[in-house]
């Protein structure tokens, strides 16, 4: 990919997560930053890269490793953290009288 | 095009798809747990994706494999425990905590990158042969430490293990973070000339420049920033996407640095408070001591429990303020008892949720439904508002800020202009309140002088507890 076609994805991207949350219910604020946050773990497919052209070079093994570790405690944590939140939310109507 | 790539592009293609639908879902409460269910689904697609692309092209060594799986395996575990464990009342410092580690990863990558610079391989990663790669790989090293140390500190300042210290509530703090600022923008142009040693200053400098940030801003705000960081590590997360130059990383990250963006903007008009005045405006509590002197109060009813069951029982609508000081004492199941009991009786109840009750946006809502509060009972400050002067009983628990008048009323207050919950309307207010501590703004409370607010002095699940029992005495609820 050339840099312009890279930037013209960034523009998209962007534009892109601009649109998609127009309206939120406060509600649902911190389950949204809660999960965009576990998206915002997608560092961990660089990490994995990292690792895979470390052609035996350790130190960058380790710090691929590292740096997938702290990728995938956000992404998985924060998944589950707002799959609790939101199961709280869908629990509700069988509650209604 | 050989087949590896052509279906790698397939399923990264689908992921961005999928991601957008995730975040799109959880903005409505009904698919929100799927749409994040979605999300995830997504992000392991897009692990299986990069991993096939690498088996059908280079191979992967066993070496990496073993390393692979290490990190993975330590990651995913501790995420998932923690995230099993934490209580629901410390969410925003997980996610705070979960954000750094986001940040952390970049930064990391990218300082492999740069120290390590990988040769041979199928694709053209020939790094520090362009300038791209030299800004890509700063930026996201300054983006990721920032959000790290920013994000660690916001944790250690929810969770009360750092105050703000004095020194950064005056103008010093400017000085010290335009220093620190113009530091890392000297390291920044240094590395770009080829300079590589100075990556260390960048990182040292900008993980600093992340603190100073920090560190001034006052506990209420804390959200605000939290949402801010997250959006930061958007960013940094599509900087290391230019690094290793995928365009999966990159659309995702700038997703999500523009949904926070977004996001962060939505919740500074729920308090209103402009992102500037977040940022650099220090706390709210320090400008208050200096503006306001009315800190004394002169007129305040204390009440028991007794009294105030009495007034419930009498009650025909009842409107509950629940705040962070619920949270704290645990008590929104007790307070289920208690409402329940109302209810029972044929008393209206309804509870009135602040845009930023509790610490932060809709983190009481997820509170009150852990402790099964019927949905249709939560109503917004703008649904409720009207219905205060109709209502003959108010009972703020733990909610200080979100409820004082002086936002209104008082020109001269930092807390003017806030959207607040006009509970003086009603015609009773019971204030339960451990003492006469400010809240979290620091700042006087002008309800608690007025003529038809009673302060109940406790812990709010021991007052709760004792009111079940008062209103048992009184038979309420027990027909």
């Amino acid at each position: 990919m050339s840099f312009i076609s890279l930037l013209w994805v960034l523009l998209l991207g962007s534009l892109l997560g601009l649109e998609l949350i127009g309206k939120v219910p406060p509600t649902l604020h911190t389950p949204l930053m809660s999960g965009a946050n576990a998206i915002s773990g997608i560092t961990m497919l660089a990490a994995l890269t990292l690792i895979v052209k470390a052609e035996g070079n350790v130190p960058l093994l380790i710090i691929g490793s590292v740096s997938l570790g702290f990728a995938l405690f956000n992404v998985v944590g924060g998944f589950f953290v707002t799959d609790r939140m939101l199961a709280m939310f869908s629990r509700k109507p069988s509650n209604k009288k | 095009m050989n087949l590896p790539v052509i279906i790698k592009f397939v399923i990264d293609l689908l992921a961005v798809l999928l991601l957008a639908l995730g975040i799109k879902g959880l903005s409505k409460v009904k698919s929100a747990r799927d749409a994040n269910r979605l999300a995830a689904f997504a992000m392991l697609l897009s692990v299986v994706g990069l991993i096939s692309y690498y088996l059908g092209t280079s191979g992967i060594a066993i070496q990496s494999w073993i390393w692979i799986i290490i990190g993975s395996i330590i990651g995913s575990l501790f995420g998932a425990i923690l995230a099993k464990k934490v209580p629901m009342t410390s969410m925003p410092e997980t996610v705070a905590l979960f954000n750094g580690c986001g940040g952390m990863s970049s930064l990391l990558v990218a300082l492999g990158v740069a120290i390590f610079p990988i040769s041979g391989g199928q694709e053209n990663i020939d790094f520090f042969k362009s300038l791209i790669n030299e800004v890509s790989i700063s930026v996201s090293i300054f983006v990721g430490a920032i959000t790290f140390t920013g994000s660690i500190v916001a944790m250690a300042k929810l969770q009360g293990w750092l105050s703000t210290p004095g020194w950064t509530q005056s103008k010093v703090r400017h000085f010290v973070n335009i220093v620190f600022a113009v530091a890392s923008l000297i390291a920044f142009f240094d590395l770009i000339n080829g300079n590589t040693s100075s990556i260390w200053l960048l990182v040292i400098v900008s993980s600093l420049l992340g603190i100073g940030v920090t560190l001034p801003i006052g506990g209420a705000d804390m959200p605000v920033v939290i949402s801010l960081l997250n959006s930061y590590s958007g960013i940094a997360a599509a900087a290391a996407g230019f690094v290793v130059d995928s365009q999966l990383l990159i659309v995702a990250g700038a997703m999500v640095g523009a949904a926070g963006l977004i996001l962060t903007q939505v919740m500074c008009k729920g308090m209103n408070r402009s992102l500037v005045s977040v940022l650099f405006g220090g706390s709210l509590s320090a400008q208050s001591t200096a503006s306001s002197g009315s800190g004394e109060y002169t007129n305040i009813t204390s009440c028991s429990v007794e009294e105030c069951a009495l007034t419930l029982e009498a009650a025909n609508k009842v409107i509950i303020v629940p705040g962070y000081g619920l949270a704290v004492a645990q008590a929104q199941h007790t307070l289920r008892e208690v409402t329940k009991k109302l209810e029972q009786s044929g008393i209206e109840v309804v509870y009135a949720i602040h845009p930023v009750a509790g610490r932060m946006p809709g983190h009481m809502n997820v509170l009150l439904a852990e402790a099964d509060v019927p949905y249709e009972q939560l109503k917004e400050m703008d649904v409720v508002n009207p219905d205060f002067p109709a209502t003959d009983v108010v009972l703020v628990l733990g909610a200080n800020d979100v409820v004082n008048p002086q936002a209104k009323n008082d020109s001269s207050s930092p807390l003017y202009g806030m959207p607040v919950l006009d509970v003086q309307e009603a015609r009773t207010v019971f204030v339960i309140k451990r003492g006469m501590s400010a809240g979290y703004s620091g700042i006087k409370n002008d309800l608690f002088d007025l003529p038809n607010t009673s302060m109940v002095f406790g812990d709010a699940k021991k007052v709760l507890n004792d009111l079940i029992g008062e209103l048992k005495d009184l038979g309420v609820g027990e027909k």
